[in-house]
C-alpha cells in the first residue's frame, strides 16, 4: 500500500454521478500526472484525494488510514493542494501569503518560530520569487502569481503535494517553468507530486507515472513512454494521431492526424457574426 | 514585522499595526474620558477620575458612575462588538460590503424591536429582549436560506440583502399599525440612540464580548485568515471549513444583535470600522483586534460630537455615524486609494 490511495470510490455532484468504484495507488515518490478528456473525473479525482470533495462511498487512504479520520491538520502536514483557484486577500504581500503556508505547523502560542521565517525563504527561494517578497500578489503577472501560490504550498513542508491543473491560464513558457519547477521539486525535495494537466505532451514529458481516465475510470497507467500509443489515445480522448519520440526528451509525442480528412464531405456553415452562431460542423 | 520568541512562545508583530492600535485607543480612551467630564455639569478631568475611582463627592460620583458612565461605556462596547462582528462578516464574505447593515441582520433587529414595542407595548428590557431574538432568528434564517449551496461569499451577502429587503418592508408594515409615540420611540431606537443608556444596557452587551470576544480574537483568527484564501485551500492548510465558518457566523450575529439590543442598530459602524482597520493597519489579514478598537473609538468620538455639536439638542449617535460613516465610504470609493501605498512594514 502506498501513502495515498483510494479505494472503491463513488464520486458525485449534486445530481451527476462521475465515477463508480474508483480505485488509485498514487506510486511514493512519483511524479503522477492525470489526464483524461474533459468530464472524465480527473479533477473530481483530485478533489477526493485532496479531501475537498467527499466521496458517496469509498474511502481515500493516507498512510492507510482513512483521510476523513484524522485530525484537519495533521493531514495538512502530509497532504499539501494547490487549488485550481485560491484568493489572494487585497493588498497581501508575497512574503505574507507565503507565511500563511505555515498555518498547519502553528498554534496560538507558537505563531511564528524561527523555523517558519526559514521555511518561507527556503520556499521564496526554491520558486524564485524570493526578490518579489516585499511585493503585492495581486500586482504580479499571471506566471509569477502561480510560483508564489506554490512557494505556499511548498511552505507547508508537505511530502505529498496535489496540484489541480496548475499550468491554466499560463503562457507556454510559463506553464514549462511551473512544470519544471515541480519536476525540480519531485527529483531534489523527494516530494510525491500528482498534478491534473489538460496538455497530454506536457503530461508525457514531466509524468513519471501517468494515469489516463475517461468516463470515471482509468483506462491505463504505468510510464508515458511504456503506455502511451496511438491506440490509447484514441481510446481515451477518441482522437486519430501518430505518436513518435520526442526529439528533445526522448518521450512520447502525440501528433493528432490532420482534421481534413476527417471533416471532408461537412462543408462549413457560413458563420452569421451577427447572431453569435456557434462552429460546430 | 518584530518577532517576539521566548521558549515556545512566538509572536510577530506589525509595528505599524501596534502603533495604530495605540493611537486609536488613546482616541476612544481620550473621547471617553471627555465624555465623563464634560456636559451640562462640568466636572475637572482630575475630579472626573477621582469620581470613577469612587473618591470625589457624591454629587460628581452620582453624576458620572450612574449617569455618564453606563453611556460612555455602552458606546465603547457597541463599537467594539458592531466592529468585530463588521470585521468577521467581511472577511467571511470576501467583500467589504458584507456587514450586518447590509446581510439583514440588523433589519432583524430591528424587526424583534418593532414588535417589542408594537405588539408587546414593552419597555426597554422587552424592546432590547426583541433586538436580541430578532437578530439571532434572522441569522439563523439566513444561514439556512443559504446553506445548501454554500455559505460563502457573495451567495451569503446575496440572500442577505434579500432577506433584509423583506424584513424592510414587515418593519414598515409595522410603523404603520403603531401608535404615534410607540413609533417615534421606536425610530429613535431604528436610528440608534445613547441616550439614557444605564448598567442595564451595558452590563449584558459587556457579558457577550466578554465571552465571545475572546474566543473569536484568540481561537479564531488564524483560522479565519486561511478562510479568506479560499475554502479549497483553506481545507488544504488544516482547517476544518464549516465548523469554523458556523462558530464565526455565530458570534458575529450575536455580537450584533447584542450591540443592537443595546444601543439600536448603529448605522456603518460595522461596514466602516473595518475597513478603516485595513487602512491605518495596512494590514491584510481580518484585522479583528484592530477592527474592535476603531469601533469603539468611532462610536465615542460620535457620540461625543452626537452631544456637543450642536449647542443645547442632543443628536441621535447612530445620525452621526450614518453621516460620517457613508461620507468616509464614498470618499473611498471616489477616491480609491490604494490602502497599504507605502506601508510595508
Amino acid at each position: 500500500m502506498t501513502r495515498l490511495a483510494a479505494t472503491g470510490l463513488q464520486l458525485a455532484y449534486e445530481r451527476r454521478v462521475v465515477a463508480e468504484d474508483l480505485g488509485v495507488e498514487i506510486p511514493d515518490g512519483s511524479f503522477t500526472v492525470i489526464v483524461g478528456p474533459n468530464a472524465c473525473g480527473k479533477s473530481t479525482l483530485l478533489k477526493a484525494l485532496a479531501r475537498t470533495l467527499r466521496p458517496r462511498s469509498g474511502s481515500v487512504l493516507l498512510d492507510g488510514k482513512d483521510i476523513r479520520e484524522v485530525p484537519a491538520k495533521t493531514v495538512a502536514r502530509t497532504l499539501g493542494l494547490l487549488p485550481q483557484s485560491s484568493i489572494a486577500p487585497d493588498g497581501i504581500t508575497v512574503a505574507d501569503l507565503v507565511a500563511r503556508g505555515r498555518y498547519p505547523h502553528q498554534g496560538l502560542l507558537r505563531q511564528w518560530s524561527a523555523n517558519d521565517e526559514e521555511v518561507v525563504q527556503q520556499s521564496m527561494l526554491a520558486t524564485g520569487v524570493a526578490d518579489l517578497a516585499t511585493a503585492f500578489v495581486d500586482e504580479l503577472s499571471g506566471g509569477q502569481r502561480q510560483r508564489v501560490w506554490i512557494a505556499m504550498a511548498l511552505a507547508q513542508q508537505t511530502p505529498l503535494l496535489l496540484l489541480d491543473e496548475p499550468t491554466t491560464y499560463l503562457d507556454i513558457a510559463h506553464q514549462l517553468d511551473v512544470l519544471d519547477l515541480c519536476a525540480r521539486l519531485h527529483s531534489d525535495a523527494e516530494h510525491t507530486l500528482v498534478a491534473v494537466l489538460h496538455d497530454l505532451n506536457q503530461a508525457a514529458r514531466y509524468a513519471t507515472h501517468l494515469i489516463a481516465m475517461r468516463d470515471g475510470r482509468i483506462v491505463a497507467e504505468g510510464k508515458p513512454a511504456e503506455i502511451v500509443t496511438a491506440a490509447l489515445i484514441e481510446e481515451v480522448f477518441g482522437l486519430p494521431c501518430r505518436v513518435v519520440e520526442c526529439p528533445e526528451t526522448g518521450a512520447p509525442l502525440v501528433i493528432p492526424a490532420a482534421r481534413r480528412a476527417v471533416l471532408s464531405g461537412h462543408p462549413l456553415v457560413a458563420l452569421d457574426h451577427g447572431s453569435g452562431s456557434n462552429l460546430a460542423p | 514585522m518584530t518577532v517576539i520568541r521566548t521558549g515556545t512562545v512566538s509572536v510577530r508583530l506589525r509595528p505599524r499595526s501596534v502603533l495604530a492600535g495605540v493611537v486609536v485607543l488613546a482616541v476612544a480612551v481620550g473621547c471617553a474620558l471627555l465624555l465623563l467630564s464634560t456636559g451640562d455639569y462640568p466636572l475637572s478631568p482630575d475630579a472626573a477620575l477621582k469620581a470613577v475611582l469612587g473618591s470625589g463627592t457624591p454629587a460628581d460620583a452620582y453624576i458620572v458612575q450612574e449617569l455618564r458612565a453606563p453611556r460612555v461605556v455602552t458606546a465603547l462596547l457597541a463599537g467594539a462588538a458592531l466592529a468585530l462582528a463588521g470585521a468577521i462578516f467581511q472577511a467571511l464574505t470576501r467583500n467589504p460590503l458584507g456587514s450586518p447593515d447590509v446581510l439583514g441582520f440588523t433589519q432583524g433587529s430591528a424587526a424583534g424591536a418593532l414588535l417589542a414595542i408594537v405588539v408587546a407595548g414593552g419597555g426597554s428590557l422587552t424592546l432590547a429582549a426583541g433586538a436580541l431574538v430578532g437578530g439571532i432568528v434572522t441569522g439563523a434564517g439566513i444561514y439556512l436560506l443559504a446553506v445548501r449551496h454554500g455559505t460563502h461569499g457573495n451567495h451569503l451577502v446575496l440572500v442577505g440583502i434579500g432577506v433584509a429587503a423583506v424584513l424592510t418592508g414587515v418593519n414598515g408594515y409595522l410603523f404603520t399599525r403603531a401608535e404615534i409615540t410607540d413609533a417615534s420611540r421606536a425610530m429613535l431606537w431604528l436610528t440608534g440612540s445613547l441616550d439614557g443608556r444605564g448598567w442595564e444596557d451595558a452590563l449584558p452587551l459587556l457579558g457577550v464580548l466578554a465571552v465571545v470576544g475572546p474566543i473569536v480574537l484568540f481561537g479564531l483568527s488564524r483560522p479565519l485568515s486561511a478562510l479568506a484564501l479560499g475554502d479549497d485551500q483553506a481545507l488544504a492548510l488544516g482547517v476544518r471549513v464549516t465548523p469554523v465558518r458556523v462558530s464565526l457566523l455565530g458570534a458575529a450575529v450575536l455580537l450584533c444583535s447584542a450591540a443592537a439590543a443595546a444601543a439600536g442598530p448603529v448605522a456603518f459602524v460595522a461596514l466602516t470600522a473595518p475597513q478603516v482597520a485595513r487602512r491605518i493597519t495596512g494590514d491584510p489579514g481580518p484585522n479583528l483586534l484592530s477592527s474592535l478598537l476603531v469601533g469603539a473609538a468611532l462610536m465615542t468620538s460620535a457620540d461625543l460630537a452626537a452631544q456637543r455639536l450642536v449647542p443645547g439638542r442632543d443628536l441621535p449617535v447612530g445620525v452621526l455615524t450614518g453621516i460620517l460613516g457613508g461620507a468616509y465610504l464614498v470618499w473611498l470609493l471616489a477616491a480609491r486609494r490604494r490602502f497599504a501605498g507605502g506601508g510595508r512594514s
